[in-house]
């Protein structure tokens, strides 16, 4: 059954500190704007501001996934850490799995311009 | 029968992984439920951004994001969340410290980010509505309202529990009940913002490269 | 006012009329016998405001029992339609009911009997395997289990209230769709879905914090009962698999409710897309059911073999791949719809490794038996009819597996026999063994041996009359969901062979449900008077009072190794005084939300709005004022435990 603790011990176990805030607050500020404004002004050619705009979310996704929702300093054993990855292992799979078989499905139902039969 | 398993246990002094989990109190348990929870809503958040990746270029005959979107509003949209996931940490904060007035402060004014950054959206939405364009047009309009909209329903459930959180702090004070829930709130909401990363990146940038 | 209801949905065919009547009089006769014995207080106060797991297990299961009772009728009906309707000019059943049928069948059968008996199961015996008290979230779990109650007893007015959906367990789309199923058959299905999915999601995080967090000392994930291990991978897959079917039902509702063009014919929408996702959730959910039964025959056949389990971290190794790997399979679900033979081959592949885990834990049962002491009691006949049924029902799959023979046989009666044979030969069976193993831990009493045994026979042998017939048949060339044929196919003796394979698994039913009640009715002549376990189980439920008190365990118990109550040497003993022990309350809450949710769930299926947004508005009310309450206890006194654990030494000195 769950015990009761006070409160004192309960904010021993929340672990967000006015740094973490902080920095987790101006690196994603920074990597929003950049992209917005990337993006707005179409500095760089559709191929490379796609990836550079992906990476730039991603790594705004871990910072904030460590310095908001801390991930990782839960004590020992770290199922929170364990679950995410987890989690993370799961999406991709259907994700990337998903992606490849509408796309190839749909390039399968498309019409094809060709007049010959062709087998790929 | 029993008998035999009358024992008298020590607390494990360091746990590992292979060990059980000492922290059985409500706080630790319903710390990690509510992760699982927020666990499942990625999953079902992936499965919509799957449907928006395959049906968003069928626009059968109406018009796209790139027709559609406005980068600025969104882009106020994803300040206004990122300042109110801030603030939500400084409530927080606030409680630790028992600062109890500063604490319904940062939330209020997480409350206020939040309620523009709906207000925006809604906008949005009505915008799109009165040129004619609704969920019914296309898949890729079903798509992006369903995705969006699921997060802005997200959004309103959070500022409702912020509200309520408001509520039970202005009549109890900060207790053991009261900062466990305003902990699980600010999980809630910074998750939330982190979705938005990913609809502001991948749907909207996107959609306008 | 009423939306769409008009007293036209009232009317009904013959047969159906005839199922209502009896539905209704069932009914009325339960509220009279209850209200004849003035047994509503003590309803109320110990069943439906309860939070206890052993309680809300036990109603798991007599709800399950419920619903098996239409899905099984729906099976029989079938059957006879089918054996019957070789070119008749008069069918037997239309074909709209045909549809509805076979629908409401496959959806009441997985959702309704193998879902609840799997999380009725895991509720009474889980919490007492680990020494724990309950579950981690015991409010919650009362409210899984009345939104599954929810779902249940939508299907259930679905048979009485206008018409269920025709379009399949799964509704695929078009035909799911509002251009093609305008009327409320989809509705009821996709809340009745929708509603016991997000119970079970629930379940899925409340069992996965409870064997994550509240094992009782020493026992490490290593040490656990292979059963708790089978659920938490179970569960893990409940976790991330449901949220899927909560977003593409959610999706082909917002197709149905508001216009949305996900998987229409047309507008941009793609129907395709629904079939992939469906089963990226589906495939993982016939997992989820396995993995249980697993689990029990991982505890049944060492007990009845007085020999421990043979590699134990192998099978826990096996768990763990077979549910990784579940996620890896989907699209052989549809290996017909167009992908390209890469595609194909690649998850053809992925689904014929699952054998080899698989593989590894036969083994392992059977390695366990071998110089065993083997007693030959049903729980191990039941293991006995799984080796055979779901071993040669998984070798169909191997061979579904390769897209070349699936292409011949896909939705094809081999199917049907393919995935009947894994759901009954392995996840039904699997359950009734457990059911049987650990009736006396939760009553006190034995079921009748005799009685459960002609059962098993029955079982046993109605299934491999009902099924083997469909093999040949869909070799021959028979689809599913046939609801007539012309006889010069030459498939009607093989149906009528399967009908009588129905009628015999129908007496193995019967058998069971009339030694429930006679095990009741005779249960002083077959009290357990061994103090507790009178299999000499090596795991912690054996080692509380049959039934066990409210409270579990009176000492929460320190393990020191696997198999527990085997030990050579246990953990040392030392006396301890009775403490006071703090349980949470019970409340009607849950009670009240599940029941605004069937009642949102009927209303937004005929569209009336104004009743669908109260209850809404009743459930958010209900959560915000329940999540804002101080958690509440109750506390037993040291002195009324004492006064419990004597009594039931007493009991057992007097026996």
């Amino acid at each position: 059954m769950s015990e009761e603790i006070s409160l004192n011990e309960e904010k021993k176990l929340w672990h967000g500190t006015y740094l973490s805030y902080g920095i987790g607050f101006f690196v994603s500020l920074i990597f929003t704007s950049i992209s917005f404004l990337l993006v707005a002004f179409q500095v760089f050619p559709p191929e490379v501001l796609i990836y550079t705009v992906a990476s730039f979310a991603l790594f705004q996704a871990v910072v904030q996934l460590i310095f908001f929702l801390h991930l990782g300093q839960e004590g020992k054993p770290h199922w929170e850490t364990f679950i995410f990855f987890f989690m993370l292992l799961i999406l991709l799979i259907i994700a990337v799995g998903s992606l490849w078989v509408m796309n190839d499905l749909n390039e399968r139902m498309m019409p094809k311009h060709m007049t010959t039969t062709h087998h790929d | 029968m029993t008998d035999s398993l009358i024992v008298h246990h020590t607390p494990e002094p360091h746990p590992d992984t292979g060990r059980p989990d000492p922290h059985q109190d409500y706080f630790s348990m319903r710390f990690i439920g509510f992760w699982v929870y927020l666990m499942t809503d990625c999953i079902l958040f992936t499965t919509l951004f799957i449907t928006y990746a395959v049906l968003h270029t069928n626009t059968f005959g109406g018009p796209s994001g790139k027709d559609l979107f406005e980068l600025k509003l969104a882009f106020g949209e994803t300040m206004a969340l990122l300042f109110s996931s801030v603030t939500c940490g400084l409530a927080v904060l606030a409680a630790v410290h028992q600062r109890l007035r500063a604490s319904l402060v940062w939330l209020g004014v997480t409350i206020t980010l939040g309620l523009s950054f709906l207000t925006m959206e809604l906008w949005e939405f009505h915008h799109f509505y009165s040129m004619g364009h609704s969920w019914r047009e296309s898949a890729f309009l079903s798509s992006f309202f369903t995705l969006v909209g699921t997060h802005g329903l997200h959004i309103t459930f959070g500022l409702t529990w912020a509200g309520v959180m408001v509520g039970q702090l202005l009549y109890h004070g900060l207790t053991v009940d009261t900062f466990r829930r305003l902990v699980l709130f600010s999980l809630f909401w910074h998750f939330l913002d982190l979705i938005w990363i990913f609809i502001f990146t991948f749907v909207y940038l996107m959609g306008v490269i | 006012m009423f939306g769409n209801l008009t007293l036209e949905a009232f009317q009904h065919d013959f047969v159906q009329t005839m199922a209502v009547m009896g539905g209704v009089v069932n009914g009325v006769l339960l509220i009279a016998l209850i209200t004849y014995l003035k047994k509503w207080k003590w309803l109320w106060n110990e069943w439906i405001t309860t939070v206890d797991h052993k309680k809300i297990g036990i109603m798991y299961i007599v709800v399950v029992l419920i619903m098996f009772l239409k899905g099984f009728a729906d099976a029989m009906l079938m059957r006879i339609q089918q054996a019957t309707a070789a070119g008749a000019t008069h069918p037997f059943l239309g074909s709209e009911h045909f549809q509805e049928i076979f629908s409401a069948h496959g959806a009441t059968m997985i959702f309704f009997v193998a879902m609840g008996f799997m999380f009725g199961i895991m509720n009474l015996i889980i919490p007492l395997q680990i020494g724990a008290r309950d579950v981690a979230f015991p409010f919650l779990n009362a409210v899984s289990f009345w939104l599954f109650t929810a779902g249940g007893m939508l299907i259930l007015i679905s048979l009485a209230v206008g018409h269920f959906s025709v379009s399949g367990w799964l509704s695929y789309p078009p035909l799911s769709g509002v251009e093609y199923s305008p009327n409320e058959g989809v509705d009821y299905w996709a809340w009745s879905i929708q509603i016991s999915g997000i119970g079970s999601t629930f379940s899925g995080i409340n069992f996965l914090v409870t064997i994550l967090k509240m094992r009782c000392p020493g026992m490490t994930l290593m040490k656990m009962p292979i059963f708790v291990w089978s659920s938490l991978c179970a569960m893990v897959l409940v976790i991330f698999a449901f949220p899927i079917l909560t977003a593409t039902v959610g999706m082909l509702m917002l197709d149905r409710y508001l216009g949305m063009h996900f998987f229409t014919a047309g507008g941009g929408g793609n129907p395709m897309l629904y079939f992939n996702l469906i089963w990226a959730w589906g495939h993982p959910e016939v997992y989820i059911l396995i993995l249980p039964a697993f689990g029990i025959f991982s505890e049944v056949v060492p007990t009845f073999s007085e020999k421990r389990l043979f590699g134990y971290a192998s099978m826990v190794w096996a768990m763990i791949v077979i549910a990784v790997l579940s996620f890896l399979v989907w699209l052989h679900h549809f290996f017909t719809m167009g992908a390209s033979p890469n595609v194909n081959a690649f998850f053809g592949i992925m689904t014929m490794l699952v054998a080899i885990p698989t593989g590894v834990k036969i083994f392992n049962w059977l390695f366990t038996k071998y110089r065993g002491k083997v007693h030959f009691t049903s729980p191990m006949l039941w293991f006995f009819s799984f080796v055979l049924n779901f071993s040669v029902a998984g070798m169909t799959g191997i061979l579904l597996a390769a897209p070349p023979v699936d292409f011949q046989v896909h939705n094809s009666l081999f199917l049907v026999a393919h995935f009947h044979g894994m759901v009954i030969g392995g996840v039904l069976f699997g359950f009734f063994a457990g059911f049987t193993y650990w009736f006396p831990k939760y009553t006190g009493f034995f079921i009748d041996e005799r009685l459960n045994r002609m059962a098993f026979f029955c079982w046993f042998a109605g299934l491999l009359l009902a099924f083997m017939p469909l093999y040949m048949l869909g070799f021959m060339g028979a689809t599913r969901r046939l609801d007539h044929y012309d006889p010069s196919t030459g498939w009607q003796p093989l149906f009528i062979i399967a009908a009588l394979g129905g009628v015999i698994i129908f007496f193995g039913a019967l058998i069971q449900f009339l030694g429930l009640f006679w095990s009741i009715y005779k249960r002083k002549e077959n009290r357990d008077t061994t103090g507790g376990n009178p299999w000499n189980g090596r795991t912690l439920e054996w080692a509380t009072h049959s039934p066990p008190p409210i409270y579990n365990f009176a000492f929460i118990p320190t393990v020191n190794q696997l198999d527990p109550l085997w030990a050579d040497n246990p953990p040392k003993e030392e006396k301890r005084e009775y403490q006071d022990i703090h349980l949470p309350e019970d409340t009607p809450v849950a009670f009240y939300i599940g029941t605004l949710c069937m009642i949102l769930g009927f209303a937004f299926t005929w569209q009336i709005h104004w009743l669908g947004i109260l209850c809404f508005a009743g459930i958010l009310g209900l959560i915000i004022a329940h999540l804002s309450e101080k958690e509440k206890h109750m506390t037993i006194t040291a002195e009324e435990v004492r006064k419990i654990e004597e009594s039931y030494t007493k009991r057992q000195q007097t026996a």
